[in-house]
């Protein structure tokens, strides 16, 4: 049985019809890339399966079962955890207090509640032990590099422990010794049996680390192929409509 | 830096390893407190403190600390809720009409007998009604705190102008006395607006490092649609921090209306300037993310320092507001030069 399952997913926004039914399926332990130009649908997709706006038609099943999202936060208890293109991080707060943003652990001394710093740091600098990132938990993430911040960013999402993580262009603006942090970034988190859909414009990250690949052109998937058999020049035919269908 | 923990992680256990870098930081505690606006602004004091002790022989006069410290309380107080509007990255003009409103509004309650808890009551349900106003208008109708603040003001002083029918109120019916002790008196020496500053700013030392309320208020200003993402209810937050700076000048209004022991629709009137002030002397950063609670009484504790060395040193008192501009330039310009060495 599949993790995520689309079923006929459509979108319009008045008489733009960004998605027009695309069918997908994702399974436990498998990173498929989703790829496709500008303009392709690709965020749309991303933004329904995260729940910042419900589809105009369709399903979505999370292990079988048929799933609603209104908000982020209802795919959040789904167990699905994004990592968004600017990472959404706030650079005035350290690396601990952006992995817990929002799920603070707290003590409490009689009905007063109060931020439990050292728990927050012993369990931040776990999660970025288990991602093997020389990432501190004090550190303001203002003077981190890209790939440290990826790396807080995605130590987010393992708080949780989530069935599926969904990454938009996370090596779009890092330098490429980052990009092959984050690439094994993504390879520990299928070891560990997360699903992974990653959003990415860089073909070479796509065929390094993802299963299998699905390409959107005008709204419509165009094809979603096992890695092994396509390669970096069909898909990029795919993408800018050289080739028709795959 | 990478390759030195990489060799050092050939001899030592990957535990180890986690552990040191877990509790690795950029810098000490007394290294990031100099680091802090408020930090050099309190050095700035002291160094005045010590000019002033040679030029004036009554500078350092248990009197003049006395009132120094009082006219600055009522200033602190007000900033300290401020501090927490100008870390949302907004900006509340209102505070000052508010003071004449809830002034106004308390000592009409009290002037018809019915006693100090209810016109206490009354001005504080007066500045979380505007509190709560502005908040609402800023955090789910998004207009600029700018502009529904500034709004305010005109309207705030001018129900004050309405209510008070434009006259002075100084009977306050059977709690005078207790209400002009209040605010007027002291405490083991100490002026009582300056016990309540006091307090208030452990209260909010503690919230600011403490409580997740104080965390959130502190993430929204450093990324807004970051705290929302994850889950920050940002829009309850930002009227609750609106409420918050009204009900602290509420507070400052009842204080100092016990203190003056009367009240005109004209209590307030432009200290909203000197509150913004003070704040910003004190580390705030109007691009939001930043506060400190110290920053606000030592803000405010800085622009009374001025006034009153400028006024001991014999320095025509039209000197006054110049002064109080020019540091509050230079301790912006003190904060650029510092986030400069930084990056």
């Amino acid at each position: 049985m599949s993790l995520l399952e689309l079923d006929g997913i459509t979108k319009s926004f008045g008489a733009i019809h960004a998605l027009q039914g695309i069918d997908l399926t994702v399974a436990a332990g498998e990173a498929v890339g989703l790829m496709g130009d500008n303009g392709a649908g690709k965020s749309t997709l991303m933004k329904i399966i995260a729940g910042n706006f419900p589809p105009t038609g369709g399903r979505l099943r999370i292990e079988g079962q048929e799933v609603h999202f209104h908000k982020p936060l209802d795919a959040r208890e789904n167990g699905i955890e994004i990592v968004y293109q600017d990472l959404a991080l706030c650079d005035n707060l350290t690396a601990a207090a952006n992995v817990f943003l929002g799920r603070e652990l707290k003590k409490s001394f009689g009905p007063i509640r109060y931020l439990d710093y050292r728990n927050m740091y012993r369990r931040a600098g776990e999660l970025f032990g288990e991602l093997k990132s020389e990432t501190r938990p004090r550190d303001l993430v203002r003077q981190m590099s890209g790939g440290q911040r990826q790396a807080v960013a995605i130590a987010r999402t393992r708080l949780s422990d989530p069935k599926l993580v969904l990454m938009d262009e996370p090596t779009a603006a890092i330098s490429v010794r980052q990009v092959a942090e984050v690439l094994a970034l993504i390879e520990r988190l299928k070891e560990t049996g997360h699903a992974v859909i990653l959003v990415s414009h860089r073909m070479p990250d796509v065929f390094a680390v993802c299963d299998r690949v699905a390409v959107l052109r005008r709204g419509a998937k165009v094809a979603d192929k096992h890695i092994g058999e396509t390669s970096p020049e069909e898909v990029t035919g795919l993408i800018t409509g050289a080739i028709e269908h795959a | 830096m990478t390759d030195t923990t990489e060799k050092q992680g050939a001899a030592r256990s990957h535990a180890e390893i986690d552990d040191s870098i877990t509790s690795r930081s950029e810098m000490t505690a007394l290294q990031a407190a100099i680091r802090t606006q408020p930090f050099w602004v309190f050095v700035a004091i002291i160094a005045i403190g010590i000019v002033m002790n040679f030029v004036s022989d009554v500078f350092l006069s248990e009197r003049n600390l006395f009132n120094i410290t009082r006219n600055f309380a009522f200033f602190g107080i007000m900033a300290l809720g401020m501090s927490a509007v100008i870390c949302t990255a907004g900006i509340d003009l209102s505070v000052g009409s508010l003071m004449g409103l809830a002034g106004i509004v308390a000592g009409l309650v009290m002037q018809a007998g019915y006693g100090i808890v209810f016109g206490f009551l009354a001005c504080m349900a007066t500045a979380a009604t505007v509190g709560f106003v502005n908040g609402v208008l800023i955090a789910y109708l998004r207009m600029a705190p700018f502009v529904v603040t500034l709004g305010m003001l005109a309207m705030a002083r001018s129900i004050a102008m309405v209510v008070s029918n434009n006259k002075m109120i100084y009977e306050f019916g059977p709690d005078q006395d207790l209400f002009e002790w209040i605010g007027g008196e002291s405490v083991i020496g100490v002026p009582n607006p300056v016990w309540v500053l006091i307090i208030l700013t452990a209260v909010f030392w503690w919230v600011w490092r403490y409580s997740i309320w104080g965390r959130w208020v502190i993430a929204i200003g450093g990324n807004a649609h970051a705290a929302k993402l994850a889950g920050i209810p940002v829009e309850r937050v930002v009227v609750s921090v609106y409420m918050l700076s009204s009900l602290c000048a509420g507070l400052a209004a009842f204080l100092m209306v016990g203190w003056f022991g009367s009240v005109t629709n004209a209590l307030g009137l432009t200290y909203e300037l000197n509150v913004i002030a003070a704040s910003v002397i004190g580390g705030a950063n109007l691009m939001g993310g930043v506060v400190y609670a110290v920053g606000a009484p030592i803000g405010a504790a800085l622009m009374e320092l001025i006034r009153n060395s400028l006024l001991l040193a014999g320095i025509d008192a039209l000197w006054q507001q110049f002064f109080v501009g020019l540091f509050l330039i230079l301790a912006v310009l003190l904060e650029q030069i510092r986030n400069r060495g930084r990056q």
